[in-house]
């Protein structure tokens, strides 16, 4: 369910309406984005930001850090898998 | 591109796999069956399937498919309601492509259009709303369907038609919510799940709490995915670690998306627009309670049910499916009696196989492969 | 692209057979198509059988009816799709494309320039593949009763004696080739109808794949299977491989070329790209020793420089297509159900 797709706004078209361009891979469109502004985030603010886009409306802004943080998570944890198996294997070639 | 590729990197898939075999070993120990996981969300679905995540997983894990294709949870008499609108010679009938195909009791969206109604696919509801300034003589219909990540986009659209004074565009809504879903699925007598991956882009509105019952009331480990496959991988690692730990929480892995709060900007819009049903029809499903919402009174103008006259029939689901039992999880989807005979893409008899997102639609076009037969 | 709407139109006149019919034929179609099997308006082209005989010993004919919406696009239009995609059809048999018939359906009102530019386009890409526009046939019916225009070609071409292409044809072992990226032409009209309002600089690919064809055959006589992935996708050709010859094609995700672009069309609108059509995109399944040489001699080529090794033929699971996922998984590739329709879920 839900198709959503990260983009990112490279011009606001109607800061009245709160429209924005959005870039998704090099395909542009006009999207709503009404859902990611508030008076901390104007729309003249939101140039620049990733956001997820579903049916022609950026739903959220993306958190640059938490997926920063997911990706260190997602690496860490695949390199401990190898510790682990550095540690199985040196414990086989000691025994 | 950014935000997708790092999160399908099949090097790190290859060592989450590991973990998960070893960690899916543990967790399952002492039960007599795999651990049955249920992905709530067609998307995921979708992801498992595109990217072949089913067959790498150990044999301790079963993925059960969920209720979260809103289009195949859609009941025929609905279909049927909406090819009558298609069907006034003022309409302009427009919806998301997904709709299209969906089988009444007599015909399609699709077979509607052949027979020269007005029907558009649209990408938004925007766009459906920009029709509607272009032919001021014409009414135009937007069919609103899908989960809470949707009910934004359309509750806006309502709002901006107000602004714009639009007379002529109206909703007809068939906008579902999830959590009394789930709630019925785990009241059912014969459940046998022990997880969840929970809905990452209706998370992003509705937040975390409004989970927390499954953790609290059943007992059940639920955690907030996002749809790339690593996202998934990750999900289904902290699932069976709960399990292992005898845990259960709401977990949130999403976190780039999801904020626990979720966005309230597109809460209050549904809020405005929208309120509860008593119950809504569920295909396969039946009728749950509170599962549906529509437009409230204060905006009646832009409700196609209260300005149109619908047949609003009950048409019951085809007796030989068993998609209720495939929802609920309680059956395969190839264990069901019509599946890929009677029920085909092509010719959908049951819920599930209409959408490519619904699981049976999934397991029919993707197929189940025989690792036996394969060689690599 | 229409600057001289309402200069003038087509009328039902245009199609009566009396002189305004006669000034059409002769101002806008046979003037941009001229050769000498055209210009005597006979009722039929009439050509020497030497000339066919000396180049092989079979004919390939085909035909194909072109009602592309919009007519122009982003890297064509109607006129190059009915003339490259004939040629096309008559290449994947192996045949050295000769001779295209092109009958015209137009709705009444069209502007007479915009068939100008057609016929210019398919003159050109006529003369491109060295292949003549011979016979022809123009109608014209009232407004609503056709979308502007329709066009349908039919081709003759030879087949010469060595080669044996044939849908049968695969055999554990063989490779699979695609001649470049994929999707273009489908995610191209897509956008170029506008109902979705997404800009992109995506342009259909739509070339003839003849040269490229005999540069192939000239490695590699002995071509299995081939066919150009139109209507369907690649999935659909590499189904009906599989299920003609009852073999297994195993196909390697990663190896398959997609513009970043063609993938953020599908990414938004949940499309597999693999089912999006393509008006210059080939198939091949060869003898895996002739496999490399092949792909080398592609690459010389424009239409061929992208050209990749995707796959090979395996026994079983016999009549399916299994793709190794870029993610390290694997899935079944099936056929495809109706139309493929932008989603939301």
């Amino acid at each position: 369910m839900c198709l959503g797709i990260p983009g990112k706004i490279i011009e606001i078209t109607s800061t009245e309406n709160k429209l924005a361009r959005v870039d998704v891979a090099g395909v542009k469109r006009q999207i709503n984005i009404a859902c990611i502004v508030d008076d901390d985030h104007p729309p003249e603010s939101c140039v620049g930001d990733w956001v997820l886009v579903h049916v022609g409306f950026a739903m959220v802004r993306i958190n640059e850090e938490e997926a920063t943080r997911t990706l260190e998570l997602l690496r860490k944890m695949g390199e401990m898998q190898d510790e682990i198996k550095a540690m199985q294997k040196s414990e086989e070639d000691n025994s | 591109m950014k935000y997708v590729d790092e999160f399908r990197d099949p090097e790190q898939a290859r060592k989450w796999l590991e973990k998960i075999s070893a960690l899916a070993k543990l967790a399952q120990a002492g039960k007599d069956r795999p651990l049955h996981i249920m992905e709530v969300c067609g998307g995921h679905t979708h992801t498992i399937f595109r990217y072949g995540i089913k067959q790498m997983l150990p044999q301790e894990i079963e993925l059960v498919h969920g209720p979260g294709c809103p289009v195949c949870v859609l009941p025929m008499g609905r279909v049927d309601d909406c090819v009558a609108l298609a069907e006034h010679p003022e309409v302009i009938l427009t919806t998301f492509g997904d709709a299209m195909r969906v089988p009444g009791s007599q015909k399609s969206l699709h077979q509607a259009k052949a027979e020269g109604a007005d029907v558009r696919m649209v990408y938004s509801p925007t766009d459906a709303l920009s029709i509607a300034r272009k032919h001021p003589d014409k009414e135009v219909v937007f069919f609103a369907l899908g989960f809470e990540t949707t009910m934004p986009s359309t509750a806006l659209t309502v709002l901006q038609a107000e602004e714009e004074g639009i007379g002529n565009f109206s909703l007809f809504c068939n906008h579902i919510t999830i959590i009394p879903t789930i709630k019925a699925i785990l009241d059912s007598p014969d459940l046998q799940l022990d997880g969840f991956l929970g809905p990452g882009h209706v998370s992003m509105i509705i937040g975390q709490h409004p989970y927390s019952f499954i953790a609290k009331q059943y007992k059940k480990p639920l955690v907030i995915s996002g749809f790339e496959p690593l996202d998934i991988l990750q999900s289904i690692w902290m699932i069976l670690s709960q399990l292992k730990e005898h845990r259960h929480e709401i977990e949130n892995q999403y976190g780039r998306i999801v904020q626990s709060e979720g966005n309230h900007n597109a809460l209050s819009a549904i809020e405005k627009v929208f309120e509860v049903r008593e119950f809504f029809e569920w295909r396969g499903l039946g009728s749950i309670e509170h599962s549906g919402v529509r437009v409230r009174e204060g905006y009646a103008r832009y409700d196609a049910e209260r300005k149109f006259s619908i047949p609003n029939l009950k048409i019951a689901d085809p007796k030989s499916c068993q998609c209720g039992e495939v929802l609920r999880g309680t059956l395969k989807p190839k264990d069901c009696k019509v599946f890929g005979t009677t029920c085909k893409p092509e010719t959908p008899l049951g819920a599930l196989m209409v959408s490519t997102e619904g699981a049976c639609a999934a397991y029919y076009s993707y197929g189940q492969i025989d690792s036996n037969q394969i060689i690599s | 692209m229409n600057s001289r709407v309402g200069k003038a139109s087509i009328t039902l006149a245009h199609g009566s057979g009396g002189k305004a019919m006669r000034d059409l034929i002769e101002n806008v179609i046979v003037k941009s198509f001229d050769n000498p099997a055209l210009t005597p308006l006979e009722d039929q082209a009439r050509f020497d059988l030497k000339e066919l005989t000396c180049r092989g010993d079979r004919l390939a004919f085909t035909t194909d009816s072109y009602v592309v919406d919009p007519l122009f696009f982003p890297g064509g239009d109607i006129g190059t799709l009915s003339v490259n995609g004939t040629i096309n059809d008559l290449a994947m048999g192996g045949a050295v494309p000769l001779y295209l018939s092109c009958g015209f359906i137009l709705e009444e009102g069209l502007p007479i320039e915009t068939l100008r530019q057609v016929t210019e386009s398919m003159k050109q890409e006529a003369e491109k593949s060295q292949v003549s526009i011979v016979t022809g046939d123009t109608k014209v019916v009232p407004r609503g009763a056709a979308d502007k225009m329709f066009v349908n070609t039919a081709g003759i071409g030879v087949i010469p004696k060595e080669v044996d292409i044939a849908s049968t044809r695969a055999k554990p072992g063989d490779l699979v080739i695609l001649n470049g990226f994929i999707g273009d032409h489908g995610a191209a009209i897509l956008i170029a109808r506008g109902d979705l309002s997404l800009e992109s600089s995506v342009e259909s690919d739509c070339q003839s794949l003849s040269r490229l064809v005999q540069a192939m055959l000239k490695v590699c006589p002995d071509i299995h299977c081939l066919r150009d992935a139109t209507r369907g996708g690649v999935a659909t050709v590499l189904n009906e491989f599989a299920q003609s010859s009852g073999v297994c094609i195993k196909m390697d995700e990663t190896k398959i070329p997609i513009r970043d672009e063609v993938r953020g069309v599908c990414e938004i609108l949940g499309l597999d790209p693999l089912y999006l059509a393509n008006e210059g995109i080939l198939l091949a399944i060869v003898p895996r020793d002739c496999a490399e040489q092949v792909v080398e001699t592609m690459r010389f080529l424009p239409e061929g420089q992208n050209s990749m090794i995707i796959g090979e033929v395996v026994e079983a699971p016999a009549k399916r297509v299994v793709m190794k996922t870029s993610f390290g998984g694997e899935r079944i590739v099936d056929m495809m159900v109706g139309e493929q329709l932008p989603r939301i879920c």
